[in-house]
């Protein structure tokens, strides 16, 4: 299973399902990262977490260990 | 005389919301907290009608139970039921922004959409068939542009129209299975509740909101019934209830917006792409980020100007301290008071009392202007969300944001500001717990401890100054490790999904009414507090009763009568000094309370009425340490000596052979212990002011006291004890004690943990 946290600065892939519950995964997709959206792997911090995505048309910063729970291909 | 009409403004984070209610409002705004709660609440009453009361609610991006500005905003919304809700809307970011609308037209109440940030849609050249999302919405949308002003006027009336007559239905319906299951819940539980808010509810029910669920208290046979109906639709749309909805509620924006928002083209980076670019560049990131940082940190408490640095702020703090605190309101108080022959302890209690204690608050006030400036200029420019950004890998390891770095900074300076500057952080846990570790740090006012205990005791040695500053970092780590790992803070999770906004240039108006706020409520509530406890330690240090006597001791000890030469032995032998050293402060209540109170500090080596005086006038300010040693250790400035200096080095002598005999030889130790807590127990009065104000809640005000106090005796207490083992004379009990603590703190520092799933509010 390939998860965001797999993918690499600079490539684009598209979430297939969201992993884990309550909190975290509620707040993941209340900022738009949903079933079948593109995300745009953008940077990563200087201190290599967290990650900054584009989704949506817009800037999200999210922990290497939260982009574990998004299933992407 | 009609009902009072409520508005409500709704919005994401970093949509204009704030720019807008301002516009709205004017100058005629309240400022307070939410009851409880650390989130700041704001209400004011629109310029187009005043009898209209515009609300503002926190930024949010949903209403959801899990953050606490969500279940604010939602409480509000359910419970007083505003007559209308104005949802600002970013028109460059129409997907997010709407997913919050679809959630607000189920609430029953009337919604107006202001479209805001239309010209820099248009001026990219998209397209947004203002017609057709209105009526798709099933609401008026009104374009505005909140920093120019435009439409602004015209949203504030649709918005008192829709108050007035307006009606809002969600015109989104969800897919068959789920809507199957919301007319079962509207049917067997939310039927007795208000009609207009039924759908909200049942969509709550379905999505198993625990704060709904709660509430409704629905009976068991019910409740079981209806789980079955959210299982079948949970099983047919292979997903937990909750998601489906917010999946849906996506899918429904994306059809929608197709037909209503046509993007010119895509791919070219904007400016602000661009400076984003270089700013968080993997290499460049720390450079500049120090870079800015130093700015903030030298532009307002480094070295005055007066004195060849930058800090403006420190030369308006120097002058205002020195010139209109000392020369004018204290001095110049004196004078006229006297002048009007008015009697000596209400000249003492407006003069030293009150105006010296208002003049400490006034004194800070520059250099928090100038500081709270700059930090609302990162704020609004966008920088400030990237700073948590790129520290958040190391703060957040001990509990804290990566945007407690700026209160940590700015707390070696001053606490107050830092407390203060804790505001910017999103997640109330993290606020909470930088509010209780940035007094940790040695501000500029504990200089002069460190530099009285270097100099008397250890030859001038620096080392003592950078181990204050080790000890103070190490503080604020080992506390957030543990802390985070207590009940009080095990409560709410934090997800760290953050929005990184657009830059763009500061709005100044924002920027400068942010400084004012910020500046006026530290004013009003530090003040207050500081002018009563200067008021309580003044009298504590003037009254007495000597020999008998009760009143002001310096004037009793004019009097040959009170004060007889029997009498003055009675004191030297309590206080243990010789005769010619008594002073009237000896009979103070302060001295006759710190006498008893030094047991506290017997086993941590300084359990003398001296440092223990010293240590409790340190609340008033921290550089009273120093200052009441000095009156102490009989320094007189009145015999043709020079002023007491900062650090003392006048009677470094007396206090090194004074710390020597009361600790049995120990000198040195006991004052690195002494130093220790007095680095780390709770702050000034001023700042427990700001922390009383930030907190908003008595009882975290006290346990931040409390936890402060109990952690700097712990680690002072170790010191002592343990130290003693290698400078001789241990002290069996006290050494054993001291391991069990030790032995406590690495177990609760290195104990496993977890992350809580739940928000607890109230």
């Amino acid at each position: 299973m390939k998860t965001l946290r797999d993918a690499k600065v600079g490539e684009t892939v598209k979430v297939v399902k969201l992993h884990g519950e309550g909190a975290v995964k509620r707040r993941i997709m209340d900022m738009g990262i949903t079933k079948g959206i593109e995300v745009y792997v953008r940077k990563l911090a200087p201190l290599g977490d967290p990650v900054e995505v584009n989704v949506r048309n817009y800037e999200l910063s999210i922990r290497k260990a939260d982009a574990e729970m998004i299933e992407v291909e | 005389m009609d009902k009072q009409l409520r508005i409500a403004l709704a919005g994401n984070p970093n949509s204009g919301k704030t720019t807008l209610f301002n516009k709205l409002t004017g100058s005629n705004q309240f400022v307070g907290n939410w009851p409880g709660v650390t989130v700041e609440k704001k209400e004011g009453k629109l310029i187009v009608d005043r009898e209209v009361i515009l609300t503002d609610l926190p930024g949010i991006y949903s209403l959801s139970p899990y953050t606490l500005e969500e279940v604010v905003a939602r409480n509000y919304l359910i419970e007083e039921k505003p007559d209308a809700i104005l949802n600002i809307v970013d028109a460059t970011n129409l997907e997010r922004n709407l997913y919050l609308t679809t959630q607000l037209t189920e609430l029953g109440i009337p919604v107006v959409i202001a479209l805001n940030m239309m010209d820099l849609v248009k001026k990219a050249g998209d397209v947004v068939n203002v017609k057709e999302l209105s009526r798709q919405l099933g609401c008026p949308v009104v374009e505005i542009s909140a920093l120019k002003g435009d439409g602004v006027a015209d949203a504030a009336k649709a918005a008192i129209e829709a108050a007035k007559h307006g009606k809002t239905l969600p015109q989104h319906s969800f897919s068959g299975p789920v809507e199957h299951a919301l007319a079962h819940i509207e049917e067997v539980t939310v039927h007795n509740l208000p009609e207009e808010q039924q759908r909200w509810y049942a969509i709550k029910v379905f999505e198993r909101d625990e704060k709904v669920l709660e509430q409704l208290n629905i009976p068991a046979g019910v409740r079981a019934h209806i789980e079955q109906d959210i299982a079948a639709a949970e099983k047919e749309l292979d997903d937990d209830a909750e998601s489906i909805i917010t999946n849906e509620r996506y899918v429904y924006i994306g059809n929608m917006l197709k037909g209503i928002y046509k993007k010119k083209g895509k791919g070219q980076l904007s400016t602000s792409d661009k400076i984003d670019k270089v700013v968080t560049n993997r290499i460049l990131a720390l450079p500049i980020f120090v870079v800015v940082m130093f700015l903030v940190y030298a532009l307002a408490m480094g070295t005055s100007i007066a004195d060849g640095g930058i800090a403006i702020g420190t030369f308006l703090t120097d002058w205002t301290n020195d010139v209109l605190g000392g020369a004018w309101l204290q001095d110049g108080s004196r004078a006229i008071l006297e002048g009007w022959g008015a009697a000596p302890w209400l000249v003492g209690l407006i003069s030293d009392g009150i105006l010296a204690g208002v003049g400490a608050v006034l004194g800070f006030v520059p250099q928090m202007l100038v500081l709270f400036l700059m930090l609302c200029l990162l704020e609004d420019c966008g920088y400030m969300a990237r700073i948590a950004f790129i520290m958040d890998r190391i703060f957040r390891r001990f509990g804290l944001s990566g945007k407690s770095f700026i209160p940590m900074l700015v707390g070696t300076g001053c606490g107050i500001p830092g407390v203060m500057a804790s505001r910017t952080i999103e997640n109330e846990r993290d606020r909470r717990m930088t509010i209780m570790t940035t007094t940790f740090m040695p501000c500029g006012a504990k200089m002069p401890i460190i530099g009285l205990i270097a100099g008397a005791l250890f030859g001038g040695s620096t080392w003592v100054a950078t181990s204050a500053y080790f000890i103070g970092v190490a503080a604020i780590v080992i506390s957030g490790i543990m802390l985070k790992k207590t009940k009080m803070f095990a409560g709410d999770p934090a997800p760290f999904v953050m929005e990184l906004p657009a830059y763009h240039l500061p709005a100044w108006g924002n920027v400068l009414r942010g400084t004012w706020e910020r500046g006026w409520s530290f004013i009003k509530r530090a003040g207050t507090v500081i002018v009563v406890s200067s008021i309580v330690i003044w009298f504590l240090t003037s009254f007495g009763s000597v020999n008998g006597q009760f009143g002001m001791v310096d004037d009793l000890y004019e009097d040959d009568a009170v004060v007889t030469d029997e009498y003055i032995a009675v004191v030297a032998d309590r206080m243990g000094i010789p005769e010619d050293e008594v002073e009237p402060m000896d009979d103070s209540i302060l001295a006759r309370v710190a006498q008893p109170v030094s047991v506290v500090f017997k086993p941590l080596g300084f359990g003398d009425w001296k440092p223990t005086a010293a240590t409790v006038t340190g609340l008033v300010a921290k550089e009273e340490v120093v200052a009441n040693f000095g009156i102490m250790y009989a320094y007189d400035d009145q015999e043709g000596e020079e002023e007491l200096e900062e650090n003392g080095d006048q009677i470094w002598d007396r206090v090194a052979e004074d710390f020597n005999a009361f600790s049995g030889g120990h000198g040195q130790l006991a004052a690195f212990a002494f130093m220790i807590f007095n680095l780390l127990c709770a702050p000034c009065f001023a700042a427990i002011g700001a922390i009383k104000r930030e907190m908003n809640s008595r009882k975290w005000t006290w346990f931040a006291i409390a936890y402060q106090c109990g952690f700097a005796w712990v680690i002072a207490f170790i010191v002592w004890q343990l130290g003693r083992l290698f400078a001789g004379g241990v002290n069996a009990i006290g050494l054993i004690v001291a391991l069990v603590l030790l032995a406590l703190l690495l177990w609760q520092l290195f104990k496993p943990y977890k992350e809580a799933q739940k928000l607890t509010v109230k």
